[in-house]
């Protein structure tokens, strides 16, 4: 950095500082401009944004943004559904049999060896330009073959002055799916997709000792280019929810081109890598990767017409989501994401319009929400003063306690240990957990499957009867006489075990062992003292109960899932005993087993959502809330917030793309921000005024006392 | 001097060994590959094959410290011990469980916690021992009685209590300065000021405490009161005679944590969004990051090193009657 930058940078700083008061404590020091600039925060650094292995929420904020797989979720319809994001339509399926003959008419499952997907993209789609594209004027690769030289002077992605940018082809669709298969990317879905996409374990054992860059010629037999524009992947049997996982980022193109430019010795030394700096086709480019302070990401110049959707659910158009259908995407030009660890500033920043948007933590959540009479959430009056919006959402997911059905207490299928465990069920307070623990923010479950998801019900036939009655139209727990009642039948009579003639033991494994966890702790015992049961808690560090887990020597322990995609069957699944944790180090922690269940599971997971599929999903609750494996928990609800002047906010738990679809009113973000951000000099100068009257007598008393000394 | 410097060096060595091995051993007594491997991976579909194969991708496929399979000198290089603690005192510090380069990552984020640390410390000397010589020259009075009680209750709060506190007064109250955030350059100033006054603030306390005490043992010395003798003012005799004579213990405190100031603090750095290297070792606990966990210990124990050898040579700039032999 030269003088003159330094000299420049001290007029912004003085500028900033002097002239404009309303910009004095801004944490922002670009000049906006015309153009429409969001600002989020972060609060983890993203480990990967590379989509082979990107898998975490925090990661996928960024890469959704800048990765496009051929299918996205509808941004305004329920339930959620699936549309073409690249690919010009649905995806033709093909069911084959064992010969690789075309089945038609009305094919049976079993009938069903292969399933062929066969995916159309449109033409004329370009990547963002990347130095990797670059070439010269030859046509030849501009940075495909650096010298040490060359190598040396390079810091960042952005010191790469060319860039280039060529047309999406099915190629590069097939190039990442080979890339999932690489053993050295180490994708975390590549050793499921063994069991689903055809050749694609014997391509990893293949592949094994080359280098990435060599992916390119080599094939992999389930995955093939069909056309410029089309590719086909072969699935074994009969997997319907494989398309959900084609709009996940995993399924993203990747240009051949990328692997060969990152892959040359030394870049990796300076952390230009692919898992750092993307390179995509979505409405966002990467413009500044520094997980340690901030990500930028810029609009992509050669993104794509995406229009934002004209369809919605009743209502959007009166909530005025409907208000730029048929508008080219996305309406934010450049989004700034500021790594923020600790809330107090983040929750400052939000306030005084420096945020766009913000989560509640619980420190501040009194701060912004107040619950009324019937229960219902609602912002508090100086959030209503700010004109901030709120947004509330059930996830996807499940917080459950589950029992080891292995342990010869709580587990196996004898009638005693259900009733121990229907007795824990009812005993177990979730209503109340929600209520301390989470700020409200949280619907108990009734069985597997979040609301929002295929199965979900939230009348009377959704409850769970052995845990709830239902009154005045609402489900409510079942008294703790009822759950004593089955622990006299579980034979253990007022909590007494029998076998000793003391209060039952049992042991909750927990890897929450700080001072903070200590009240839910206590909450948990609480909750079997109603019972008479004596709670022990057995605190480890993370690894060794992670080893519990796996070897089957926990007792009762807390767990909790995220779906994957909105089908019931990535719910389920986790019941399945196949996927039992001990047996096959699967899923189903619980390592529950139940051949009712497997057969119901089995034959609900491969169908469409028909009101057949609904009943069995219904059999299926019926089945896990009969035998309690679980001690249905929660699902988490999220509370956000957002400034009057960020627009079209839907909340949609399955898009991570959402970003394109915002909008914000810079202008009237600008005039808040003054509004709110006057800084107060006067306690300052009035505080110098006290300092400098302190001052004058002392230095008035060491004068005096100088002199006496002197006499 | 340079005799004594690279004596120094060579006893660096074995002691670096030790906090190296020290260092392994806590942290695979806690952790093991297999653990490491979940981690990274993540919750969800992990299976055998897939944590055997992230061991072998990142070299953890071998045993700790001996490896009894191999043969002659193997048995020692083929471990994972010496395939990752060797480059550390090459300065190679290779990358991390999570693939991103290490020494690039130090590079970046050490000027962030340099750009804190440094001005904080500089100014908290300057504030401390100016508070500490005047309370030596009110000594005896009402007045340093009420600064020694005003340096306990500043002693007493706890520094998390003065980052809140200033956060609130001075960005939300006040809305002065902005309540966190950095930036290059020499705009980074106006994200420095709080956390430079409220890092300076915290240590007033013990700060001019601990220097008071230096100066009062000196102030009692011969040469001091020859001084008086011959007609000089207090001030005079404090600031050109005491001082001067202090700054060998003044020394010993600050030249040390000169180097180590490289390594940031966790607590300010993360409530003002400074991207400095404070949360690096924690973050990297936290993720059993091992590759960046040992890089940190090694270079902690680099710098302290260096600190002690600045020290040493220190002592030979303010005193003459010092020889390093």
């Amino acid at each position: 950095m030269n003088i003159r930058t330094y000299i420049s940078q001290l007029i912004v700083l003085v500028v900033l500082m002097g002239c404009d008061p309303s910009q004095i404590n801004s944490p922002y020091t670009e000049e906006e401009g015309a153009s429409a600039v969001l600002y989020q925060s972060f609060s983890e650094r993203p480990k990967h944004l590379d989509p082979a292995t990107a898998y975490s929420e925090n990661e996928y904020a960024f890469i959704a943004q800048i990765y496009e797989p051929p299918f996205q979720y509808h941004y305004l319809k329920r339930p959620y559904q699936l549309t073409p994001l690249t690919a010009s339509k649905m995806p033709e399926i093909n069911y084959l049999d064992s010969q690789g003959n075309k089945l038609v008419g009305d094919v049976q499952d079993h009938d069903i060896a292969y399933t062929d997907y066969v995916i159309d993209i449109q033409s004329g789609i370009q990547f963002q330009p990347h130095p990797a594209l670059a070439k010269n004027a030859q046509g030849e690769y501009r940075y495909h073959h650096l010298s040490e030289a060359q190598i040396q002077e390079v810091k960042t992605l952005n010191d790469f002055v060319d860039t280039g940018s060529r047309e999406l082809t099915a190629e590069d669709y097939v190039h990442q799916i080979k890339r999932l298969a690489h053993p050295k990317i180490q994708s975390p879905i590549a050793e499921m997709m063994k069991n689903y996409i055809i050749g694609f374990e014997d391509f990893s054992k293949q592949v094994a000792s080359l280098q990435k860059t060599e992916l390119k010629n080599q094939s992999i037999s389930g995955v093939e280019v069909t056309g410029r524009y089309q590719y086909r992947i072969r699935v074994k049997g009969k997997y319907p929810q494989f398309i959900f996982w084609l709009a996940m980022p995993f399924f993203s193109p990747m240009p051949w081109e990328a692997d060969v430019f990152y892959e040359q010795a030394g870049l990796s030394n300076k952390n230009i890598t692919l898992d750092w700096y993307p390179i995509g086709t979505g409405p966002y480019l990467l413009a500044e990767n520094n997980p340690n302070r901030r990500m930028i990401l810029l609009k992509n110049p050669q993104f794509h017409s995406e229009l934002y959707p004209s369809e919605g659910e009743p209502g959007d158009k009166q909530n005025g989501l409907l208000a730029d259908a048929g508008k080219r995407l996305p309406f934010i030009d450049k989004v700034i994401f500021t790594l923020e660890k600790e809330t107090i500033p983040y929750w400052t920043k939000f306030l005084q319009g420096y945020y766009d948007a913000s989560g509640i933590a619980s420190d501040s959540f009194d701060q912004a929400i107040q619950f009324t009479g019937s229960g219902g959430a609602t912002l508090t009056d100086s959030m209503k003063e700010k004109e901030i919006k709120l947004q509330t959402l059930v996830e996807a997911s499940i917080f459950y306690m589950g029992f080891n059905m292995l342990d010869p207490i709580v587990g196996g299928d004898s009638e005693s240990a259900r009733k121990l465990r229907q007795a824990i069920s009812i005993a177990v307070d979730y209503e109340e957990f929600i209520s301390i623990f989470r700020n409200g923010r949280g619907v108990v479950a009734q069985g597997v499957i979040p609301p929002g998801i295929f199965g979900y019900t939230d009348t009377k036939a959704g409850i769970n009867p052995y845990n709830y009655d239902w009154i005045d139209n609402k489900a409510q727990r079942k008294k703790i006489e009822e759950a004593r009642h089955l622990m006299e039948e579980a034979g253990y009579l007022n909590g007494i075990d029998p076998k000793t003639n003391e209060a039952l033991i049992l042991y909750f494994d927990t890897a929450a062992v700080s001072v903070d966890d200590r009240p839910t702790m206590n909450w948990y015992r609480k909750q079997f003292e109603k019972l008479g049961i004596k709670l022990v808690v057995r605190g480890t560090d993370y690894n060794r109960f992670q080893e519990k887990m796996r070897n089957g020597n926990e007792q009762i322990f807390v767990w909790g899932w995220n779906a994957d995609y909105p089908d019931p069957e990535n719910l389920f699944f986790l019941l399945y005993g196949p996927n039992s944790k001990v047996k096959y180090g699967g899923e189903n922690a619980g390592n529950y087993q139940s051949a009712a269940f497997d057969k119901l599971f089995e034959k609900m997971r491969n169908m469409d959502n028909n009101e057949q599929r609904y009943q069995i999903i219904q059999e299926l609750q019926e089945v896990v809330r009969h035998d309690a494996p679980w001690v249905f928990g929660f699902h988490p609800k999220n509370f956000s917030l957002f400034h009057s002047w960020y627009s079209n906010l839907k909340p949609n738990v399955m898009a991570n793309n959402r970003l394109k679809y915002t909008r914000i009113d810079t202008l009237e973000r600008t005039e808040k921000r003054k509004h709110w951000n006057h800084p107060q000099w006067l306690p300052v100068i009035l505080t110098l005024l006290v300092f400098v009257c302190l001052l004058v007598p002392a230095i008035h008393a060491y004068r005096r006392s100088a002199k006496e000394t002197l006499q | 001097m340079i005799q004594y410097i690279i004596r120094r060096f060579f006893y660096a060595f074995p002691l670096l060994l030790g906090v190296n091995i020290l260092t392994f051993v806590l942290f695979f007594i806690v952790n093991s590959p297999d653990d490491m491997a979940r981690m990274q991976l993540g919750q969800k579909h992990v299976t055998e094959q897939s944590i055997a194969n992230w061991k072998q991708q990142h070299g953890y496929d071998r045993p700790l410290l001996w490896n009894p399979k191999a043969s002659g000198e193997e048995k020692v290089t083929q471990t994972i011990f010496y395939q990752k603690s060797v480059g550390l005192f090459l300065f190679r510090f290779g990358v991390s469980d999570s693939g991103r380069n290490i020494g690039a990552d130090i590079q970046e984020r050490m000027w962030p916690s340099l750009a804190l640390a440094l001005p904080t410390l500089i100014v908290g000397l300057l504030v401390d021992v100016t508070f500490a010589l005047m309370m030596v020259l009110f000594r005896g009075g009402t007045l340093e009685q009420a600064g020694i009680v005003l340096c306990v209750a500043l002693m007493s709060i706890s520094s998390l209590f003065y980052i809140i506190g200033g956060q609130f007064i001075v960005a939300k109250v006040l809305k002065l300065v902005p309540i966190s955030g950095y930036d290059d350059g020499l705009i980074a100033i106006k994200f420095l000021i709080l956390p430079v006054l409220i890092g300076v603030f915290s240590g007033v306390g013990s700060g001019v405490r601990w220097y008071r005490t230096l100066f009062l043992e000196e102030v009692e010395k011969d040469y001091v009161r020859t001084a008086r003798a011959k007609g000089l003012s207090e001030t005079q005799t404090l600031f050109r005679h005491v001082l001067r004579n202090a700054l060998i213990p003044i020394l010993t405190g600050v030249v040390v944590i000169l180097p180590l100031l490289f390594m940031g603090s966790l607590i300010m750095e993360s409530f003002f969004s400074i991207p400095g290297l404070g949360s690096y070792t924690i973050d990297a606990i936290n993720s059993q990051d091992f590759a960046i966990v040992r890089t940190m210990v090694f270079l902690g124990s680099v710098l302290y090193v260096v600190g002690l050898l600045l020290t040493d040579i220190s002592y030979t700039l303010v005193d003459p009657r010092v020889r390093l032999s």
